[in-house]
């Protein structure tokens, strides 16, 4: 537990530095992590674990717009556990729940990592076609296409700091769609 | 679309994320003190005995009850911005002693005949609508920082931006205002700070939301 922390933390130094293989990985290994805290608090509040996946995506998202509020001299789980709480709370909210989720429990749940199929109910690549058009198309370059920022700047013949302003504008309206809809 | 997908788009956008939070923070806690200065120097300026009133005790208690009141305040926003969102509530402590502190010195030294004279003042109106005007550029400035922060109460954080920027401004019209009794500070600077502290939270939970 100590030394995953240790690793996912070094990991995203390396990523707030600009080492996307080390981000790539952090990320990726994260997810089950957060797939199961999603599961376990759902079904703690009573709510389909189908839905876990929407939040496990609107989290991932979150971890990254808003990464530089992590303190790189701090474990890097409870910051997540925190972000994943939030949102966790906020979809429960926004589903009409009766709103009493046990957090202090839910604090304390080490779920192991589930291997259910990764595929949100909403699909963020279809949300993005109700984006303005320049953010769009910066998502669908870089989540469709697979291009980075330098190659969706010359692909759309923009800057490379106006690729990354859209992007993260995209992002924050996909976060808000992502919540609303789920 | 698939999780793995989504992290991989992410993944491409990884180059350096930019200043810390806190390091935003910081920078626009001195670009909030510089702009209320400014605007003070420019409309309503020093109060004309300054060189003097720096020797008072009175004087000086009010300007460090308001100095400390910041940076408390700074403290307490810069925890909220964060998910784990846990508050260093302690560093009222300093600022709520130097008002006890300046409570007894006026007991001490005023007839209580004069405490309603000294409470009412005569800068009370001025003092409403400067402290909100001096604190409105800084609130915009720290909620423009607060932006990628990630408040576990968007509406928390909001209050406690307000409540830096009403303390920043109140420090710089403290400057201004003759009235120093902390009568007068606890009625007068607390309305202007708490009308700020409403707008923060007001925006904040509009704007923070994530």
């Amino acid at each position: 537990m100590r030394d995953r922390d240790e690793e996912w933390s070094a990991w995203m130094r390396a990523g707030l530095a600009g080492d996307g293989a080390a981000y790539a990985r952090l990320l990726h290994e994260l997810t089950p992590f957060l797939r199961g805290l999603a599961r376990s608090g759902l079904s703690r509040a009573g709510r389909s674990v189908a839905e876990a996946e929407d939040i496990v995506q609107d989290v991932l998202i979150a971890i990254h717009t808003k990464r530089t509020s992590w303190i790189p001299s701090q474990p890097l789980v409870p910051w997540l556990r925190a972000i994943l709480k939030h949102k966790l709370i906020d979809a429960l909210r926004r589903r009409g729940s009766s709103g009493h989720v046990d957090i202090d429990e839910f604090a304390e749940a080490i779920p192991a990592p589930s291997n259910e199929p990764e595929i949100a109910t909403r699909d963020v690549v279809k949300l993005a076609d109700s984006l303005p058009a320049g953010q769009k198309a910066v998502i669908r370059s870089m989540f469709v296409d697979g291009n980075d920022t330098r190659e969706t700047a010359a692909a759309l013949s923009m800057s490379e700091g106006a690729v990354r302003v859209a992007l993260h504008r995209g992002l924050a309206g996909l976060a808000k769609m992502l919540r609303g809809s789920v | 679309m698939k999780t793995e997908d989504l992290i991989a788009g992410l993944a491409r956008d990884a180059k350096a994320a930019g200043p810390s939070l806190h390091g935003r923070l910081m920078i626009a806690a001195a670009a909030a003190a510089t702009v209320a200065f400014a605007l003070m120097m420019l409309s309503i300026g020093t109060r004309p005995d300054l060189a003097s009133a720096m020797g008072t005790v009175l004087f000086g208690q009010k300007l460090l009850l308001v100095a400390t009141l910041a940076v408390a305040a700074l403290a307490l926003l810069r925890a909220a911005a964060r998910p784990e969102a846990d508050l260093p509530k302690s560093v009222l402590v300093l600022p709520a002693l130097i008002f006890l502190f300046g409570v007894g010195h006026e007991v001490a030294t005023q007839p209580a005949a004069v405490f309603g004279a000294r409470l009412v003042g005569n800068n009370s109106a001025l003092c409403l609508v400067a402290i909100p005007l001096l604190a409105t550029a800084p609130l915009a400035i720290f909620l423009a920082a607060l932006r990628r922060g990630a408040p576990q109460s968007a509406m928390q954080a909001g209050a406690l931006a307000g409540f830096a920027a009403g303390t920043i401004a109140a420090f710089f019209y403290g400057l201004h205002c003759a009235d120093d009794s902390p009568f007068f500070v606890v009625t007068w600077y607390t309305i202007g700070v708490a009308l700020m502290s409403a707008a923060g939270a007001l925006l904040g939970r509009r704007m923070l939301a994530w």
